[in-house]
């Protein structure tokens, strides 16, 4: 029984959460390189801007606000399940290899593959994507035992031993490789949003579909997984199908957060972590608040890393975790 | 496993292990860019001849060979003391915030400093990780009881992730990426003696302290209750250990850059081969640690003779195979 006032207090975070989102899309879309003035936001939206401000505002921003915000919303995601089925608080999509496959992939496709400009920005994603997977899968297969199944504490420790040979493998691709190269790998990495068109959101939006009531149906179930083994057990859990079950979502929702968006593991760790410390443990209360919140630090985060003054800004990646770690410590100081 | 572990006495896998040590100590110091002969080293340690190999091989390799021991012994220890401390297998000494704080300092000094020299650049890492280590401990320490090892280890990753952010920010707002990363996996390169003469003391009275606290940290690993139960006095004992634990890998961040996943990686295969007793294990991984160091500096300075690998990347490459191999078996000894 979960206590109507701990529901409603989960409501009126998710309300603040909402708006927070919504006035963060406004300021968004007003603020950036080309002008476009806040005046001139709704009619542009309602189809009477001028083609100057069309351009700007359906083929510039919006789908960049929407990737960030999306993605964001996949790595929290993706993050809590994972929190939840390693019974680990430092767990996040990084452990199971995303990252470092994802980055293993663009560089070796940016330093060795002949770049089209046509297709380029359309490859490098899906090398990230098909990286991150490869590496997920090795991840898995060399975990998983017939004896006894998926074990967490395999997994983890799996996850980084992968996750280490891979950036060693990293190191030396940069000790190899050209200045500038490096610069726009190292670039990638710190996670500046890549894909900012239109199909990439399709890229990203039918897993979140899915996947999110998914994971609020199976809420319950991970409640129980993070309870102790024998617990589970008992009260009805088959434990292995429901760990690789929702080790797969996790690994889809991450995996393709990071094929548009560069290397961005920290909304992953953090954003479970605030909205435990917001409405307490329960995964059906918490998640969706890590959703939101994920979806909003990411966006905040793209959206004053566009504003800074240098050639094409800062890394999302970069600001959210320089917002959001001290905010993180102040939620750390306060319980 | 267990049962295997009580057949073979302790001391005689310490004395295999310390075998295993002085074999590879004299490869490490027969191999190098520059042909020597058994004699030439020979000569070089027990003589006082003079002669142009016999001082390369005095004051080039034999300071690099013992700095690597040291640096792997303390890694090592402290990845030890982390993770029994924190009962959490992903604890590594980085996540006080050393790794990430000499990091931060690093791309700071080579943007504003560019003219520093090699010492400067090694000063700026060690103030840079005593930053991050007090940035990590401060905040730990403002709440009453402080001192729980999950806040430090969740600060320690905030903290990480911000002073990382600092650092990637640097790195690319002013294009110097590749300068960053290759110092930070630079390793033992240059290391004489008298780096090793302010850095030796501190590993020492490092690992002789987590010697004689090597029992008290097993009770502890077992856990929190268990030790104040048995009359432990837990807040004094994990303060001692924290600070032996940022003075160990303070000083090894500060010759070799960023080579924490060492500390996180020897502890495991150690406790495969001699159990959780932190008696046993901590005089283990100081000489695992140690044998292991050496052997990826060997390999990294002779690979691609007479350039240097990154040593960062053989630790990590070579050491993936026995983590696989060791978390497969042992899930349950891991921690």
């Amino acid at each position: 029984m979960i206590h109507p006032s701990l529901i409603r207090k989960q409501r009126l975070i998710m309300l603040a959460l909402l708006i927070l989102i919504v006035l963060t899309v406004v300021v968004s879309m007003g603020l950036g390189y080309a002008s476009l003035s806040f005046d001139r936001l709704i009619p542009t939206l309602l189809g009477q801007g001028t083609f100057k401000e069309n351009f700007v505002l359906f083929s510039v921003r919006l789908p960049r606000i929407v990737i960030t915000l999306l993605a964001g919303m996949a790595l929290a995601l993706s993050g809590s399940i994972l929190q939840g089925i390693t019974r680990n608080d430092l767990a996040d999509p990084g452990i199971v290899g995303i990252n470092s496959g994802a980055g293993v992939a663009v560089s070796l496709f940016f330093l060795f593959a002949p770049i089209e400009a046509g297709t380029f920005i359309y490859f490098l994603p899906l090398m990230a994507f098909v990286g991150a997977m490869v590496t997920a899968f090795l991840i898995y297969v060399s975990s998983y035992s017939r004896k006894s199944g998926l074990q967490p504490v395999r997994m983890v420790l799996m996850g980084v031993g992968f996750s280490m040979a891979l950036s060693g493998v990293m190191v030396v691709l940069i000790s190899s490789a050209e200045r500038e190269k490096v610069d726009f790998i190292s670039k990638w990495i710190a996670g500046s949003i890549w894909g900012t068109d239109w199909p990439f959101i399709w890229a990203l939006l039918p897993w979140l579909v899915v996947l999110v009531p998914f994971t609020l149906y199976k809420a319950n179930k991970l409640n129980m997984l993070s309870l102790n083994e024998p617990v589970a057990i008992g009260v009805g859990v088959s434990l292995n199908k429901e760990r690789v079950v929702l080790l797969l979502a996790a690994v889809a929702l991450a995996a393709s957060a990071v094929s548009v968006t560069g290397g961005i593991a920290f909304v992953g760790l953090m954003a479970p972590h605030i909205a435990k410390a917001l409405v307490g443990p329960r995964n059906q209360l918490f998640i969706p608040v890590a959703i939101l919140t994920g979806g909003w630090l990411l966006l905040i985060a793209d959206t004053i890393g566009r504003q800074v003054p240098s050639s094409d800004g800062l890394a999302a990646g970069i600001v959210v975790a320089l917002i959001g770690a001290p905010y993180f410590i102040y939620l750390l100081l306060k319980k | 496993m267990e049962k295997k572990t009580g057949r073979i006495p302790f001391a005689y896998k310490m004395l295999a292990a310390l075998l295993l040590l002085l074999a590879v100590f004299v490869l490490a110091m027969l191999v190098g860019a520059a042909d020597t002969s058994v004699k030439d080293v020979w000569l070089a340690l027990t003589s006082k001849e003079a002669g142009e190999k016999l001082s390369m091989i005095r004051e080039i390799r034999l300071p690099r060979e013992v700095a690597a021991i040291f640096v792997g012994a303390a890694l090592a220890v402290a990845g030890a003391i982390m993770q029994g401390m924190t009962r959490n297998p992903l604890a590594d000494p980085g996540l006080l915030g050393l790794t990430a704080g000499a990091n931060a300092a690093l791309a700071v000094t080579l943007v504003f400093l560019s003219s520093v020299n090699y010492f400067g650049l090694m000063i700026a890492c060690f103030i840079g990780a005593a930053a991050g280590a007090a940035l990590v401990f401060g905040i730990s320490a403002v709440k009453r009881g402080g001192f729980s090892p999950l806040r430090i280890v969740l600060a320690g990753a905030a903290i990480s992730a911000f002073l990382n952010a600092v650092a990637d920010g640097v790195g690319i707002t002013f294009k110097i990426s590749k300068s960053v990363s290759m110092w930070t996996s630079g390793g033992l390169i240059g290391a004489n003696w008298s780096q090793l003469q302010v850095i030796v003391p501190f590993i020492v009275i490092g690992i002789v302290v987590a010697m004689l606290l090597s029992k008290p940290l097993t009770i502890l690993s077992l856990s929190e209750e268990v030790a104040v139960g048995l009359g432990q006095k837990t807040a004094r004992i994990k303060a001692v250990l924290f600070v032996v634990t940022v003075m160990l890998a303070g000083a090894s961040v500060a010759l070799v850059g960023s080579l924490t996943f060492l500390g996180l990686m020897i502890p495991h295969i150690v406790r495969a081969i001699v159990g959780t007793d932190y008696r046993f294990a901590i005089p283990m991984s100081a000489v695992m640690g140690g044998a292991f160091m050496m052997i990826a500096d060997t390999l990294a300075r002779t690979i691609t003779a007479p350039y240097e690998a990154p040593v960062a990347a053989i630790v990590a490459v070579l050491g993936l195979p026995f983590f696989l191999v060791i978390a497969r078996k042992g899930g349950r000894a891991s921690l």
